[in-house]
């Protein structure tokens, strides 16, 4: 049995942004590797991992999709030594002033976003936020080291180490998704000693956080019956306490909206209840904001549920969840996945 | 300008990475207090505490005619309170101590109280933000430490917070939070170790400077020196002014020039005897320097100076950029420079230093 905060740790300290996945890819592929049949890499960069059930041919397949890909930086211009930045993936410039990053240049290199000062600044910027385009990135290194290690294109990770916090819970950066990827190893652990009649394919998927890339383009390769996308959602917490947000560490969130089939959001929510594993339903309107946008429209179409871990801080280096939430997830796949049958596509029906 | 690159001994890199990892928000400078005695107790001729919790520590000369230099280094951080516990959550309030922009608090990892509990200052999810907010800063009343949900009484109301940065060396540099002034606590611990023995040594380790210089008065009135030096840490500001058209005139000081020699802040107009003293020592012994720039700012010397009937003063700072962040960066060079040029000018102290009238 994997420990989950270790499991985590290791993951946190892997980079891996939008189209940048390979480091991350790599710890994933160990995770799952005694744990599946078989691995392989989309010409995406998302891993495919697939577990075979015990059914007769042809068996079901169903897809978890979790994203593996983390928000972060890019290097657009160099300048005395320091470097301007943009964003991949949804940055709020307020809080990037004075946090540790990672410029992955021809080497690894530490250093903090900085926020010049006052009158080096446009006048209009005042005491108020200072855009991106005039954050700067600082290594540390002179200038003409600087020159011979970055080039623009290069990528910048949040460097934010996790912090434990009490009653479980913990902090850091791209817990957005790397929760739901644990909570998938977890869900792959609990199937090595259960029958389940379908193929599994658990898919790391690339590229959410800016094209949904991954989740587009897996499930065309997979053609699964029903798709599982797990991912996280908001945590109720300091300016987040609206119907849009769930209680922190106190169950996951199985979504509903156009973007899940309501057959599926009722069989989980049935599987919830049976269990006694603690959810709240996830109320998501127009669209859910995770992979099922995509698996939802791919070929002929493919019925989604999506679970959400809460996470407070979404998007800030210091992103915060409770382990107890990604083991529920995990748990939840897992029951959910065993009891699949050769009826249970069946009952996955519009007006039934 | 040098690029020489300087490194210091390891001993002393250890003492600085130890220093700044210690928390000492002004007013409860324990943990670099108990540091600061841990290295001079056996060093010093006489450490005492005072009465505000400043560090005073004599190392005594020999012979007549001895001069009383009095170096001054503050113990104390910029950092937070903890003011109050949210009715209905596990979430707490906090107040700023001492100069803090407050857009370099979301988002960032604290440690909180004595035992350095972990806890993060987060912020809205960006996806529930408007552009319009975002054209706005976020409120300090509105940011809450978050220590989990267990944390029960744990905490409470008076704990002080500082940033979770953890000291690390980057190539050349340093990079820290509280630079300012753990390296100033840092060069006169090594001064005392070496304190030349024509003169005596008066090191004060101050306490709340960030909020208004008050050790240093206490300690310069008990020491009753007959000159001082406040050693600091100042911004370097030397980054390239948004608009490429425009030059950077105002950079304060620049990193890799050396240490700060100062002529005038807004608290001290240095005495020239002391400019003059420090810039010779320097020229003659081929250590970089430089003259910061005059103008706003100040250190301990803007009270020392005004003490009892006047105490001729100068400040030496070690450059860096980012005081008063969570993390700031400064190179190695300019911290092993400054303690080589106050070094060697200690050795150079005579009474014909001071010998006379204050004059330009």
């Amino acid at each position: 049995m994997t420990d989950l905060l270790s499991q985590l740790k290791e993951m946190l300290s892997a980079s891996g942004l939008s189209g940048f996945e390979s480091p991350i890819r790599e710890i994933v592929r160990t995770a799952w590797e005694p744990l599946t049949d078989e691995l392989l890499v989309s010409k995406i960069g998302s891993l495919h991992g697939f577990k075979q059930g015990s059914g007769p041919d042809p068996r079901h397949r169903v897809l978890i999709s979790a994203h593996m890909d983390a928000i972060g930086m890019m290097v657009t211009e160099i300048r005395d030594g320091l470097m301007h930045v943009t964003e991949i993936g949804g940055l709020d410039h307020r809080i990037l002033p004075g946090q540790p990053v990672t410029v992955h240049g021809r080497e690894d290199l530490p250093g903090v976003v900085v926020q010049p000062p006052a009158h080096l600044l446009p006048d209009s910027v005042g005491d108020g936020p200072v855009e991106m385009k005039y954050l700067m990135v600082d290594v540390g290194l002179l200038p003409r080291e600087v020159q011979k290690k970055v080039r623009v294109g290069d990528p910048v990770s949040y460097a934010q180490a996790p912090l434990e916090l009490t009653g479980e819970a913990l902090a850091g950066h791209t817990l957005d998704n790397r929760v739901s990827v644990a909570a998938t190893t977890l869900c792959l652990e609990a199937l090595q000693s259960r029958h389940h009649t379908w193929d599994v394919w658990a898919v790391a998927s690339a590229q959410e956080e800016e094209t949904l890339g991954g989740a587009f383009t897996s499930p065309f390769d997979i053609r699964p019956d029903i798709a599982i996308v797990i991912d996280v959602c908001f945590a109720k917490g300091p300016g987040s306490n609206d119907w849009r947000s769930l209680p922190f560490g106190k169950g996951v969130g199985i979504g509903y909206g156009p973007n899940i089939h309501p057959a599926l959001y009722d069989a989980f929510e049935k599987k919830a209840k049976d269990l006694e594993i603690p959810y709240h339903k996830d109320l998501m309107p127009k669209m859910s904001g995770t992979d099922a946008m995509a698996v939802q429209i791919v070929a002929e179409g493919i019925p989604c549920a999506v679970l959400g871990i809460p996470l407070r801080y979404m998007h800030t280096p210091v992103e915060t969840v409770s382990l107890k939430d990604i083991r529920r997830a995990g748990r939840l796949m897992a029951e959910f996945i065993t009891d699949l049958d050769k009826d249970s596509l069946n009952q996955i029906q519009w007006d039934a | 300008m040098t690029e020489k690159i300087t490194i210091m001994d390891k001993k002393q890199l250890d003492l600085l990475e130890k220093l700044c990892n210690a928390t000492a928000v002004s007013g409860d400078e324990f943990e670099v207090r108990k540091i600061v005695r841990e290295e001079i107790d056996a060093v010093a001729d006489e450490v005492t505490v005072d009465a505000l919790g400043n560090v005073l520590a004599i190392k005594k000369g020999r012979g007549a005619n001895k001069v009383r230099v009095m170096l001054a280094a503050h113990m104390d951080e910029i950092g937070l309170m903890i003011v109050k516990k949210d009715d209905d959550d596990d979430l707490f309030q906090f107040e700023l101590v001492g100069g803090i922009d407050d857009r370099q608090l979301p988002g960032k990892a604290v440690l909180v109280g004595r035992d350095h509990l972990p806890g993060v200052i987060g912020a809205k999810p960006i996806h529930m933000t408007t552009k319009k907010e975002r054209q706005n800063k976020i409120k300090v009343s509105e940011m809450r430490i978050d220590l989990g949900p267990d944390i029960g009484d744990k905490v409470e109301p008076g704990d002080r917070a500082t940033f979770a940065t953890r000291f690390a060396v980057l190539g050349p540099s340093v990079c820290a939070k509280a630079l300012d002034d753990r390296f100033g606590v840092a060069i006169l611990i090594q001064l005392l170790r070496q304190a030349p023995d024509h003169i005596d040594l008066l090191a004060a380790f101050t306490v709340q400077e960030e909020v208004g210089l008050r050790g240093a008065r206490v300690a310069a009135y008990a020491f009753e020196p007959d000159m001082a030096v406040a050693v600091d840490a100042t911004p370097a500001h030397d980054l390239p002014h948004w608009d490429e058209e425009d030059e950077n005139v105002h950079y304060n000081t620049r990193l890799n020039e050396g240490p700060a020699i100062y002529v005038m802040d807004r608290a001290t107009i240095a005495d020239r005897r002391l400019v003059r003293w420090l810039q010779e020592t320097a020229e003659d012994m081929g250590l970089p320097f430089q003259l910061r720039q005059p103008g706003g700012g100040g250190t301990d010397a803007g009270v020392i100076h005004k003490t009892r009937s006047g105490i001729p003063s100068i400040s030496v700072s070690v450059p860096a950029r980012y005081a008063h962040t969570a993390a700031s960066i400064a190179r190695l060079s300019d911290w092993a420079n400054t303690v080589k040029l106050l070094g060697a000018a200690l050795e150079r102290v005579t009474p014909d230093l001071l010998a006379g009238e204050r004059r330009n």
